[in-house]
C-alpha cells in the first residue's frame, strides 16, 4: 500500500507512540528508581538528581541492588520462582502435546476441539483458581471423593503446598502451551509419516524422528508463553501457594504495598527482567520466524 | 487407530476433564443451600439462596459497574490501536521502526503482570508530580493500564488474520485506481472485520478480568470486580462467589455459541459468493 504516506504514519506512528509512552517509558522509570534509596517522604524515595553548590549532580545509589544479592531470602525467593515455572512448563508440554496432536488429527472435530481448549480462557481466570480451592482443601470435593471410596482414612493436604500450586499454574497456563503446538502440528505433511511407515519405520520411531523435530518451534513458542509469565506469577501462589516459601511477584508486591520501599520493590522488577530477557527474545525470534514461514 | 493415535486421544479426554471439572464444581455448588462449599446439604438444594446474596452486596455491584465501564473504553481503545498496529505490521514491508513496534506488541503478552503494574502505577505518580495529571488513580489509569496489554492480544489477532489473506484483492483495487484508504474501507476492513470483532471481545475480557495491574493503578476507592473477589476469596470460600461465577460462565457460554453460528453464517454466504462469482466467469 503506497501512496498515501501521511495515512500510513498516522497508522504507524500513533501505536509506537501510545506504546512508548505506556510500555516502554514505564520501565525507564522504574529502573531510575531502582537506584535510588528509600526515605520518609513523598513520594517515598530519594531524588537522583539533586543540586550541590548549584551544579546538578547524580546521585546512583546501589544499595538496593546489594541488599538483593547479599539477602538469601530473595536469593531463594528467586530461585524457587524459576524452579516452579520450569516445572511447570515440563508439565504443561507433557500435558498439552499429546493433547494438541489429537486435535491435530481429529479431522472435522478440530475446530469444536479447539474451542473448547480456548472458552474457559474467556471465563473469568481468577475465578477458575478459585474453583481449585474447593477442589484442593481438607473437606474439599476431591478428599470427599478418596475417603467415601475407602482409598484414605484422613484426607490429604493438598491445599498450600508446591502440588496445588503446580496443579494451578498449569491449569490456568495449558492453552497456550496447546495453541502454538496445534498451529504447528496441522501444518504438518501426513505424507512424510506414510513414507516412513512403508520403509517400514514403526509409528513411534517414525514420530521421534519425524514429527518430534518438525514441531520443535511449536515446543519453543508454548514453552516460554508458559515460562515466562509464570516465573512473575502472582495471584496463584497467593490462593494456592506454600506460605513458607513465596514467589518473586509476591515480594515485590509486599515489598511496594506492605514495606512502602519503592527503591528495593524497583530493583526487584528489575531483576527479574533481566533473568527474562534471553526467553523474552528467543520468543520474539521464534514467533517471527513461524509468522514468516506462513 | 495406532496405538499412538489411541494414546493422545485419551490424555485429550482427560486433559478437557481437567479443564471443566473445575468450572462444572462451581456452577454445582453455586446451588448448594450449605455455607460449606463442599457438603451437598440435600434438604434445602438446589436454592437461589447465593444470587441473592450477590445481588444484595452493594460492593460487588458497584465493582461490576466499575469493571464493565473500564472493560468498553479500553477494549475499544485498544481494538482502534490494534487494528493500526496489526495492520501496519502485516501490509506495510519493511519500514523505519518496524522492530521497535513488533516487539512492544509481543512483549506486554508474556511480560509478568506485576512489573507491568508496578511500572505503570510508578509512571502515573512521575506524570502527576511533572504535569499535574492524572489526579489521583482511578478509573481512567485502569482504562490506560489496560489498553496496553489488551491492545497487544488485538494486535497479534489482526496480523495473523491478514497474513492468512494474500494481498490480491487489495491490489486489484489499487490497479484499477481505488485509493489507499478507499481500500482500507471498502476491501480490508470487511476482510478482517471478524478479526476486529474477536479481538475487541479479548479485549474487553481480559479488561473485565484483570486482577495485578488493577491492583496497582485502580488507587484506594476504586475497586474492579476481580479486585473485589480477591479480597474475598483470600479469606476463604465464599458461596456466593460460586454464584458469581455461573452467572459469567453462563454469559460467556452464550456469547461463544452465537459468535460461532454468527461466524458459520458468514463464512458459508462468502462461499456462496464465491461460488456464484466463479459460476458467473464461465
Amino acid at each position: 500500500m503506497g501512496g498515501s504516506n501521511r495515512a500510513r504514519r498516522w497508522v504507524v506512528g500513533v501505536p509506537t507512540l501510545w506504546l512508548v509512552l505506556l510500555f516502554l517509558i514505564p520501565f525507564l522509570v522504574v529502573l531510575k528508581i531502582s537506584f535510588s534509596v528509600a526515605r520518609l517522604s513523598i513520594p517515598p524515595y530519594a531524588p537522583l538528581l539533586v543540586l550541590r553548590h548549584g551544579w546538578p549532580m547524580l546521585k546512583v545509589h546501589l544499595s538496593s541492588y546489594a541488599y538483593l544479592l547479599t539477602n538469601p531470602l530473595y536469593l531463594r525467593s528467586y530461585l524457587y520462582s524459576l524452579q516452579v515455572a520450569a516445572i511447570c512448563t515440563v508439565l504443561c508440554l507433557l500435558i498439552g502435546y499429546p493433547m494438541a496432536y489429537a486435535i491435530a488429527h481429529a479431522g472435522a472435530w478440530r475446530n469444536v476441539l479447539l474451542m473448547l481448549i480456548v472458552l474457559p480462557f474467556w471465563t473469568s481466570f481468577l475465578l477458575r483458581v478459585y474453583a481449585w480451592i474447593g477442589l484442593l482443601q481438607n473437606n474439599g470435593l476431591i478428599n470427599h471423593v478418596l475417603i467415601s471410596l475407602g482409598l484414605i482414612s484422613h484426607p490429604l493436604v493438598m491445599l498450600q503446598t508446591d502440588f496445588s500450586l503446580y496443579v494451578g499454574i498449569v491449569y490456568s497456563y495449558l492453552p497456550f502451551m496447546i495453541l502454538p503446538l496445534y498451529s504447528n502440528l496441522e501444518k504438518h505433511d501426513p505424507a512424510l509419516l506414510e513414507a516412513a511407515s512403508d520403509l517400514g519405520a514403526r509409528p513411534f520411531a517414525a514420530f521421534l524422528r519425524i514429527t518430534l523435530p518438525q514441531s520443535l518451534p511449536g515446543i519453543a513458542a508454548g514453552s516460554l508463553l508458559v515460562f515466562i509469565p509464570a516465573v512473575g506469577e502472582y495471584v496463584i501462589p497467593t490462593l494456592l501457594g506454600r506460605t513458607d516459601q513465596i514467589m518473586i511477584g509476591r515480594v515485590l508486591s509486599n515489598e511496594f504495598f506492605e514495606n512502602r520501599n519503592w527503591p528495593l520493590a524497583s530493583a526487584v522488577a528489575v531483576v527479574v527482567l533481566l533473568m527474562l530477557v534471553v526467553p523474552i527474545v528467543l520468543l520474539q525470534r521464534v514467533e517471527r520466524r513461524e509468522l514468516e514461514a506462513e | 487407530m495406532t496405538r499412538r493415535g489411541w494414546f493422545s486421544g485419551v490424555m485429550l479426554v482427560l486433559g478437557l476433564i481437567f479443564l471443566y471439572v473445575p468450572i462444572a464444581s462451581m456452577v454445582v455448588y453455586s446451588f448448594n443451600a450449605s455455607r460449606l462449599v463442599t457438603v451437598w446439604d440435600a434438604a434445602h438444594s438446589p436454592t437461589l439462596k447465593w444470587y441473592g446474596v450477590l445481588f444484595s452486596d452493594g460492593q460487588v455491584l458497584h465493582a461490576a459497574w466499575l469493571s464493565l465501564r473500564v472493560a468498553l473504553s479500553a477494549s475499544t481503545i485498544s481494538s482502534v490501536l490494534g487494528l493500526m498496529a496489526g495492520i501496519a505490521l502485516a501490509r506495510f514491508g519493511p519500514f523505519r521502526g518496524r522492530s521497535l513496534l513488533l516487539g512492544m506488541t509481543t512483549a506486554p503478552i508474556v511480560m509478568p503482570e506485576v512489573i507491568s503494574g508496578l511500572s505503570l502505577l510508578l509512571l502515573f505518580i512521575a506524570l502527576e508530580r511533572a504535569v499535574g495529571w492524572p489526579h489521583g488513580m482511578g478509573m481512567s489509569t485502569l482504562i490506560l493500564g489496560h489498553v496496553s496489554f489488551c491492545m497487544a492480544y488485538v494486535t497479534v489477532v489482526i496480523q495473523s488474520r491478514l497474513a492468512g489473506f494474500d494481498q490480491s484483492l487489495e491490489e486489484a483495487a489499487m490497479d484499477l485506481g481505488a485509493r489507499p484508504v478507499r481500500v482500507f474501507w471498502a476491501i480490508t476492513l470487511p476482510l478482517i472485520l471478524p478479526a476486529v470483532v474477536s479481538g475487541w471481545l479479548l479485549s474487553f475480557t481480559l479488561s473485565w478480568d484483570d486482577l495485578v495491574i488493577s491492583e496497582f493503578v485502580a488507587g484506594p476507592g476504586s475497586s474492579t470486580l476481580p479486585m473485589v473477589i480477591f479480597s474475598k476469596v483470600r479469606l476463604g470460600v465464599s458461596p456466593d462467589v460460586n454464584a458469581l461465577a455461573t452467572i459469567m460462565v453462563s454469559i460467556v457460554a452464550t456469547g461463544v455459541v452465537v459468535a460461532a453460528v454468527w461466524m458459520r453464517r458468514r463464512q458459508r454466504r462468502s462461499e456462496r459468493d464465491a461460488q456464484l462469482a466463479a459460476a458467473a466467469n464461465l
